[in-house]
């Protein structure tokens, strides 16, 4: 079942711009840009995108709170916009730079509030906040005040806070941002515990790609308004035209060698850095190299995702 | 839509509380300035009256009210502000949550934004501005020479409950122009502090104009000046209807009406159709 469908979704802004001591200059700005996508229940989606791509104003659309300009939009079977306090109730979100505990109190008052907002029968309360707890290692820092709690003891506060009332779906903006190498790995951990064990379907945005590479099956990269790619973590070094590299070490120093199918792009010494599309096996070029020159050693490098994503952004703004 | 009215203020009501409570027990973490804030508020608002007091040392008669009949007015409009302030009067916050964009944490929630948003940094010490309107109103009234009939008996609770809609009313009103022009919250502290002040003062000294505006206009007349009118058994300096006097709850019900029409229509706004 389709837990998330867009069809067409364009939503524009207004922008007033002063041109002139008393004129002003209206302009249309294209937000989201005839977006289409469909997320079944149950998947974990990487939302990913530059700055100003569109990414937080079609999350916005999806809790409801902003209303589409165009196009049909539907979260477990409801329009967010008509009907977002019911939608409310079915869907988690967590902004990863503004907390919704309450600061000055400690940390089981916020789920307090959450069981009582969200109307959560005792039972169901106490089997899921005694999951968070265990599993996000809250059980000392309930009776904390948030104020004093560390960046990652209050994102994962955070996380429990917006599961304790079992949504369909959970939204993440930027969940592992300012953390430490632990603490992500937690909120990691947590994560994918959730979307497998719980079935809930996760759609997360984020600038770390390893969020991604951890958590998410899928991967739509999202520029100008437009979805750009939507596919496996995989296909993206394809359509990217990502490289993997062949280093070889040769048995004496040489000027750049001829391969075909590849192309050096690095000599030190005896060293030779060869590139190659992503897609294509190494084999043949090894053994290419082989036949033609003595090898001491070799390794085949993998291209870095954010190398490829960059070159995404690139091509569209050329494009 | 689907909910019945009645459940959903009930339920709009019920958020209210729960977020009240919440901020109550926050502001409770700092006990002492608790003490001390609920001192000085107590304190400067007694300032006010006090200045009516002195005003009175030099004349015996304003517009033709005397001090205990001035009093009335005062604490009536005073206390109806200090409670509309009290319960709501966190709405003003609107247009820095517009900016810094902390509205939409309140818009994921099933509760009403605008529960939430009255709600925010509620605190018991605010109960010092309608304390002591009570304590004026008591002088008063054990001063004035009243006859009591039933009807105003009755007149005097009813306007203070009605005073206080109406007030709220115009604090949500005035903070919904924030999601179209930002920083406008002195426009409506100019008809809520402003309007209170005027309420202060008899309606004999101010120009017919302004007292017709307020009846007519921004209805601060039925806060205290019509129903206080029949109280105190003076003539309507406008000559209106003395149904007038008793039309506080309708005029209550209008503002409420009309000011939860225009948060809708700012919210709609906020949220991007119709604008």
């Amino acid at each position: 079942m389709a837990l998330i469908e867009l069809e067409d979704v364009r939503r524009t802004f207004t922008v007033r711009a002063r041109t002139g001591r008393f004129s002003r200059e209206k302009r249309e700005v294209r937000a989201v840009d005839g977006l289409s996508f469909t997320v079944e229940a149950g998947e974990c989606v990487g939302y990913i995108g530059p700055n100003g791509a569109g990414k937080s104003t079609t999350v916005k659309m999806l809790t409801g709170i902003l209303v589409p300009s165009g196009g049909r939009l539907r979260v477990a079977g409801v329009d967010p916009a008509r009907e977002r306090v019911a939608l409310a109730r079915r869907i988690g979100v967590v902004f990863g730079q503004r907390t919704t505990l309450w600061w000055d109190l400690p940390l089981r008052d916020s789920f307090e509030l959450a069981r009582r907002i969200y109307r959560i029968p005792d039972r169901r309360y106490r089997e899921n906040l005694g999951r968070c707890v265990e599993l996000l290692d809250l059980e000392g820092l309930l009776d904390t005040p948030v104020r004093q709690l560390s960046l990652g003891q209050r994102m994962r506060g955070d996380l429990a806070a917006a599961l304790l009332h079992d949504p369909q779906v959970l939204y993440l903006d930027e969940p592992t941002i300012g953390l430490d190498v632990v603490s992500k790995g937690k909120v990691r951990e947590f994560l994918r515990e959730v979307n497998q064990d719980r079935g809930t379907t996760v759609l997360l945005t984020t600038h770390d790609l390893t969020d991604i590479e951890q958590l998410c099956g899928r991967v739509m990269v999202i520029d100008h308004g437009r979805v750009v790619y939507d596919g496996g973590l995989d296909g993206l070094h394809a359509t990217g035209r990502s490289e993997r590299t062949l280093v070889v070490d040769l048995a004496e120093a040489r000027p750049a060698i001829e391969v075909a199918g590849a192309r050096v792009v690095k000599v030190e010494g005896p060293r030779q850095w060869l590139a190659f599309p992503a897609q294509q096996s190494a084999a043949p070029i090894v053994a290419a190299v082989a036949a033609r020159y003595p090898l001491v050693d070799l390794s085949v490098r993998e291209p870095a995702i954010e190398d490829v994503i960059a070159r995404m952004y690139a091509e569209v703004a050329i494009g | 839509m689907a909910e019945p009215l009645l459940a959903r203020t009930g339920w709009a009501v019920r958020s209210w509380w729960l977020c009240a409570r919440m901020w109550m027990r926050s502001m409770m973490a700092y006990r002492a300035s608790f003490a001390l804030n609920l001192l000085a508020s107590l304190v400067t608002h007694s300032l006010d009256f006090v200045v009516l007091v002195l005003m009175f040392r030099h004349t015996d008669q304003l517009g033709g009210w005397r001090l205990p009949e001035i009093a009335f007015l005062y604490a009536t409009a005073t206390f109806a502000l200090g409670v509309a302030n009290m319960l709501v009067g966190s709405v003003d916050g609107l247009g820095v949550r517009i900016v810094n964009g902390s509205l939409d944490t309140m818009l994921i929630r099933p509760a009403p934004a605008l529960a939430q948003l009255c709600a925010e940094r509620f605190s018991l010490r605010r109960i010092g501005r309608p304390l002591q309107a009570l304590a004026v109103l008591a002088w008063s009234l054990a001063t004035l020479d009243v006859h009591w009939t039933w009807d105003r008996v009755l007149l005097v609770p009813a306007l203070l409950v009605c005073g206080s809609v109406i007030f709220g009313a115009i604090y949500v009103g005035g903070a919904t122009v924030q999601f179209w022009w930002g920083e406008s919250k002195e426009i409506q502290n100019s008809f809520t502090y402003g309007g209170a002040t005027l309420l202060h003062y008899p309606p004999t000294i101010f120009a017919k104009e302004l007292v017709a505006g307020v009846v007519f206009g921004v209805p601060l007349a039925f806060v205290n000046w019509l129903p206080a009118l029949h109280v105190l058994g003076r003539p309507d300096p406008l000559g209106l209807p003395t149904a007038f006097q008793f039309a506080s709850p309708l005029a209550a019900a209008l503002c409420v009406a009309a000011a939860g029409l225009a948060w809708r229509a700012g919210l709609r706004a906020y949220r991007g159709t119709g604008s």
